[in-house]
């Protein structure tokens, strides 16, 4: 304290000292709001101060002490207000020590194990063929799967009684003409709808549900699924065939896989061929068949094959779920089991 | 088609390594199923003499055998067989050796003496699949060498092709060897001929009554055959190959249908002399080499005895077991012609029947092939019946049916914008050759001349496949295509896959039950079964039925999962249904169906409500019509107009006691065409509104014959402009409520576009509220 206290000065420091004392003291929240407003308001011993700035003089003086004036304020605020988050801490700490839980318990309680749903192994195998297609400039096409004897067989090159229409067990629907409507039995006439109703050119994936009469074993279900590709455009080769085959292979199981096409036969492709995917191993899976779209098949879809050219392809979609999922027999991934559903997030 | 490698390395020059020819054969398009090596020697396996054998007293089943296997040593070594005598030669798997199977020769013992080695059977030895006892060598067998030596056994591999429908050439050996040379490069040799001297010319007749169906006739003779056993060889060949032994003339037979895809008959000339062909009478019988005696009819075509008119044969299928050849046989008349496919396929079909000619003869064989097969069927006869004579002046009777080389051009700038790569001229011209297509050229045109063993090549395309078969696919660069089109889900797809992720969302599975229902199965959740299309053909007789819905497959596998202790769970399908429209194909439509064991109507409504905000889309709930199978008085048709568009609620309980479900089942079922095909408009946004909004809540009592949304309708439409929202956040029944009734609570939020509520207005807005919600029916609680 310097000799050129002013009495006012003194008192100030005084005030300061005490209402910081009172502050510290308080011992609720009420209490320390009551000591500040008694502190800084009308009648406290800061007010009072203030209220004496007139009397002072000098303007020098008067100045010095309206500084401490304000300067007490602040110091009495910042002590304020941490004084008021300590109270505040310990008011709500014996709060916050009441509602405590335990967190492992809650993780087990129904609504916190409360899963999502799931979907079929297949729908998410089709989705992520659909996604990678879609990269590759595909859109996607449907069609029924009850289907006329013309759209399953006879368009694809294959005329009633063909005898390549034994390389399918067909179940038929009952009809008027006998053997006239089937369960289709592939994908493929999907492909004969496109081309009658898309225009060229045409990039088309068609997912989805076929029938075979075949008793159901650990790989064969009388109910799957296949996704078939069509490509159809001005001047299409049989190396572009081979170069989307590549180009999926590697979008869908990775870099590290590689395909090849071997010579093979279908009615409604020529050259045909069976695709297989080598694993980084080297090991092989034989996965579908492909072709160049037959010209009867073009002219059937209501295309001039000198104009328009194009491949088509096709391969098991619940093959892909199972080999992903290491999945043993396929009548689990049917039986709706929710045992065996519910592994799948 | 099983294909020995011994047989075509006669034919042509191929590699000898078993895994280079199956990497072509895959290579061509011939799939290797399973390639098996048979007749490998067994290192350890010697001839040896039994020369004595004894009985033990203790050892009833087994025989004590001393061999001499010409080292001097006598070894004894205990048997299980009991087709050997003292004397006989037999192969003796000495100490040490390891037998095809596994097995190692070591000293056993039996009643504490032991056993040297083993004598073999053929099974043992890999040589066949069959054998009863011991194999015993030939008399003059040299002791100590190794029966396969011995017997010239041949070190061979069967290869079981998966063949492709179109390559009916590949049902003989010479069809794959031809594809092989002209792989390897190699000249193609075809089968060894070793005719022997010719005998004068000999003819036979044939009439062929059915020129649509018999395209060809040959008729080959042959004298001074003796019937008896084959050599080792034909017998080894053909059991590789699956066929039996039978004798030497029909081993023969058999063995050119083998090698050359030749299917042929060998008949005893001094029973039948003369041949016809005609289709059968109706219920004419045969009784055919199996033994089976089968009723003709009219479309069956047969061969007959031109004299008799008794038939010899089913023709293309398989001969009659009456006219078979006996040992006193001596002059043959070796059949060979050309059936039409298709007959033969149904015929096949019609008597369950198919036999190795049949399968050769729905392909197509080649009608000129029969020279050559003639010539190996004497060439194979000569070797166990060396006099045999086969004649000149064979008969071969045509019909307009015979299929004759076709001419097929194609253009050389076709083949490579086909293919994308420009194979050279030289190339498509000598792959062309090596296949037997006789080709030429001239400018951008390459004629070709395809031959009658290869009835797929009939148009441009398919000589275009020839050229890249053997170009190789793997020489065919890979290139993508450049797509003017941009890849992307269509509108319904997507929304489609919106429905899927909303289920998901809230913690219901999705299902994939049968779309194959059984009789009953659809009334039981009240649904008609009459516009139910049925199959024709069902693998079993419960799931005949095409569902129209996909209530009974859910409620089924649900209840399988109750059944398996998981008794709250939530299914979904998304699936098609096939209801018949009376016209060819069903009304087939996309649906949605979604049950929770243990829900409740309000279960289903939040789905609903939840998937009408994913998707923008709303219907009417109609409580006053509700459908068979859902719960009478807890559900409600989802109705769009006069358009049902699905049914919302719970499953009716006394289906599901029908059923054996316990407990409530919620259910929604939604017609997903409408649904994903609507675009519902992007929505505009609304400037939000500051100006202060009030509340007003209003209770009524609201008899239980009036809807909570009548009530609703008329406070909304009494509120006017200034309802921002209204939501009913109050249901009670009790005390102070009539039994018949109850209270429901709404709390309406109310706000001016353009400046602040007046106590006034809130006034005179509750005043209408309350009065048109009393014209309704309800009554205000104050």
């Amino acid at each position: 304290m310097s000799d050129a206290d002013s009495p006012e000065l003194s008192q100030l420091r005084a005030a300061l000292s005490d209402g910081t004392e009172k502050v510290r003291a308080a011992a609720s929240t009420d209490e320390l709001r009551a000591v500040v407003s008694a502190l800084t308001g009308k009648k406290g011993a800061i007010a009072a101060v203030k209220s004496s700035l007139g009397k002072v003089s000098d303007p020098e003086q008067r100045k010095t002490l309206g500084a401490a004036v304000n300067d007490a304020l602040t110091e009495l605020s910042a002590v304020a207000d941490g004084r008021l988050r300590e109270l505040r801490r310990a008011e709500f700490a014996t709060r916050i020590e009441a509602e405590r839980v335990d967190m492992t318990e809650l993780a087990m309680s129904a609504g916190a194990t409360r899963r999502r749903g799931r979907m079929h192994l297949v729908t998410q195998a089709t989705e992520r063929l659909e996604d990678v297609f879609i990269g590759l400039g595909f859109q996607v096409a449907e069609g029924p799967e009850v289907e006329t004897d013309f759209y399953n067989f006879e368009a694809l090159n294959m005329p009633p009684s063909h005898p390549a229409r034994s390389m399918w067990d067909t179940l038929f629907v009952e009809s008027d003409v006998e053997g006239s409507v089937v369960l289709r039995t592939h994908t493929s006439p999907v492909q004969i709808r496109v081309m009658q109703e898309w225009p060229p050119p045409i990039y088309a994936i068609m997912p989805g549900r076929v029938f075979r009469k075949e008793t159901p074993d650990a790989t064969h279900m009388p109910v799957f699924h296949q996704i078939e590709g069509l490509v159809i455009d001005r001047g299409i080769t049989f190396a572009d065939l081979a170069g989307t085959i590549e180009a999926f292979t590697k979008a869908f199981f990775g870099a590290g896989f590689t395909s090849r096409l071997r010579p093979s036969y279908f009615p409604f492709t020529e050259p045909s061929a069976e695709f297989d995917i080598r694993r980084p191993d080297g090991s092989w899976i034989e996965l579908g068949g492909c072709g160049m779209v037959h010209p009867h098949v073009l002219r059937a879809g209501g295309l001039d094959p000198d104009e328009w050219s194009g491949f088509a392809f096709g391969f098991g979609i619940d093959r892909m779920a199972k080999e992903r999922h290491g999945v043993n027999d396929l009548r689990d991934m049917y039986s709706d089991d929710v045992r065996f559903t519910e592994q799948f997030s | 088609m099983k294909i020995l490698l011994s047989i075509l390395r006669e034919m042509a020059d191929i590699p000898a390594d078993p895994d280079t020819v199956a990497d072509a054969l895959n290579s061509l398009g011939l799939a290797v199923e399973e390639m098996v090596v048979v007749g490998a020697p067994v290192e350890g396996v010697v001839a040896a003499r039994i020369t004595r054998m004894e009985k033990h007293p203790d050892a009833a089943k087994v025989t004590r055998c001393y061999v001499d296997a010409g080292d001097g040593v006598e070894r004894h070594v205990w048997c299980g067989a009991t087709n050997m005598s003292e004397g006989d030669i037999v192969p003796l798997a000495t100490l040490g050796t390891t037998m095809p199977n596994g097995m190692q020769i070591a000293r056993r013992a039996i009643l504490e003496i032991d056993s040297e080695g083993m004598l073999c059977s053929e099974v043992e030895l890999g040589i066949s699949d069959e054998s009863s006892g011991l194999l015993i060598l030939p008399p003059g067998t040299q002791l100590g060498v190794s029966p396969f030596v011995a017997l010239g056994i041949e070190h061979d591999v069967v290869y079981d092709l998966d063949l492709t429908r179109n390559r009916a050439d590949c049902w003989g050996h010479l069809g794959v060897a031809r594809d092989l040379a002209a792989h390897f490069g190699v000249p193609l040799r075809g089968p060894r001929i070793d005719t022997g001297d010719r005998g004068g010319a000999k003819s036979l007749r044939v009439s062929i009554e059915a020129p649509h169906n018999c395209g060809s006739f040959s008729l080959s003779c042959l004298s001074n055959v003796s019937v008896g056993p084959s050599p080792r060889w034909v017998a080894a060949r053909l059991a590789h190959l699956g066929m039996r032994s039978i004798n030497n003339v029909v081993d023969a037979s058999n063995l050119v249908m083998l090698e050359l895809n030749q299917p042929n008959h060998a008949y005893d000339a001094d029973v039948v002399s003369s041949f016809r062909v005609r289709f059968a009478k109706e219920g004419e019988t045969l009784t055919t080499l199996d033994g089976q005696t089968r009723t003709m009819n009219a479309d069956d075509l047969l061969i007959c005895n031109g004299d008799s008119d008794e038939g010899v044969g089913l023709a293309g299928i398989m001969g009659d077991l009456h006219s078979e050849i006996t040992d006193a046989t001596t002059n043959l008349a070796l059949e060979s012609a050309w059936f039409a496919p298709d007959p033969v396929r149904f015929s096949a079909q019609r008597h369950g029947l198919r036999s190795e000619a049949s399968i050769r003869f729905e392909r197509g064989v080649d009608p000129h092939g029969w020279v050559l097969g003639a010539e190996r069927f004497v060439t194979i006869l000569r070797e166990s019946s060396p006099g045999a004579t086969l004649h000149a002046g064979a008969t071969f009777e045509t019909t307009p049916s015979c299929p004759q080389p076709t001419t097929v051009t194609m253009s050389l700038a076709r083949m490579n914008a086909l293919l994308g790569v420009a194979v050279p001229e030289s190339r498509v011209l000598s792959i062309l050759d090596s296949i037997g297509f006789s080709p030429s050229i001239s400018g951008d045109t390459v004629t070709t001349v395809v031959p009658t063993w290869r009835p797929d090549c009939a148009q441009e395309v398919d000589i275009i496949e020839e050229v890249a078969r053997h170009f190789g696919y793997d020489n065919i660069g890979k290139t993508v295509p450049k797509s003017t089109v941009h890849g992307r889900l269509s509108h319904v797809q997507q929304r489609r896959r919106l429905v899927r992720r909303v289920l998901v969302g809230m913690g219901l599975d999705e299902a994939m039950p049968s779309p194959f229902l059984a009789g009953g199965d659809l009334p039981r959740v009240g649904i008609t079964e009459e516009n139910a299309l049925r199959l024709a053909n069902p693998l079993v007789a419960d799931e005949s039925i095409l569902r129209t819905s996909l209530r009974p497959g859910l409620l089924k596998s649900l209840r399988y999962n109750q059944s398996h202790r998981a008794p709250s769970i939530g299914l979904w399908e998304i699936g098609h249904v096939y209801p018949s429209s009376g016209q060819q194909l069903p009304d087939e439509t996309e649906q949605l169906a979604v049950i929770v064991a243990g829900g409740d109507a309000e279960t289903a409504l939040t789905q609903w409500n939840m998937l009408c905000d994913a998707l923008s889309v709303g219907a009417q709930l109609d409580q006053s019509r509700v459908p068979e199978g859902l719960h009478p008085t807890r559900s409600a048709t989802l109705a769009r107009g006069k358009k049902v568009i699905g049914v919302v609620g719970e499953v009716d309980p006394l289906v599901l006691d029908e059923l054996g479900i316990e407990g409530r089942v919620s259910i929604l079922e939604v017609d997903l065409t409408v649904l994903l095909t609507e675009e519902p408009k992007p929505v505009q946004a609304r400037d939000i509104n500051r100006f202060p909004s009030s509340d007003v809540d209003l209770a009524f009592v609201v008899p239980d014959s009036v809807p909570a949304s009548t009530v609703q309708r008329a406070l909304r439409q009494a509120a006017g402009k200034r309802l921002v929202s209204i939501g009913l956040f109050d249901v009670y029944r009790g005390k102070g409520v009539p039994d018949d009734a109850r209270s429901l609570a709404f709390r309406l939020r109310l706000q001016e576009d353009n400046g602040t509520l007046t106590d006034a207005v809130l006034a005179e807005v509750h005043a209408a509220c309350v009065a048109a919600a009393e014209k309704s029916g309800a009554q205000f609680r104050r």
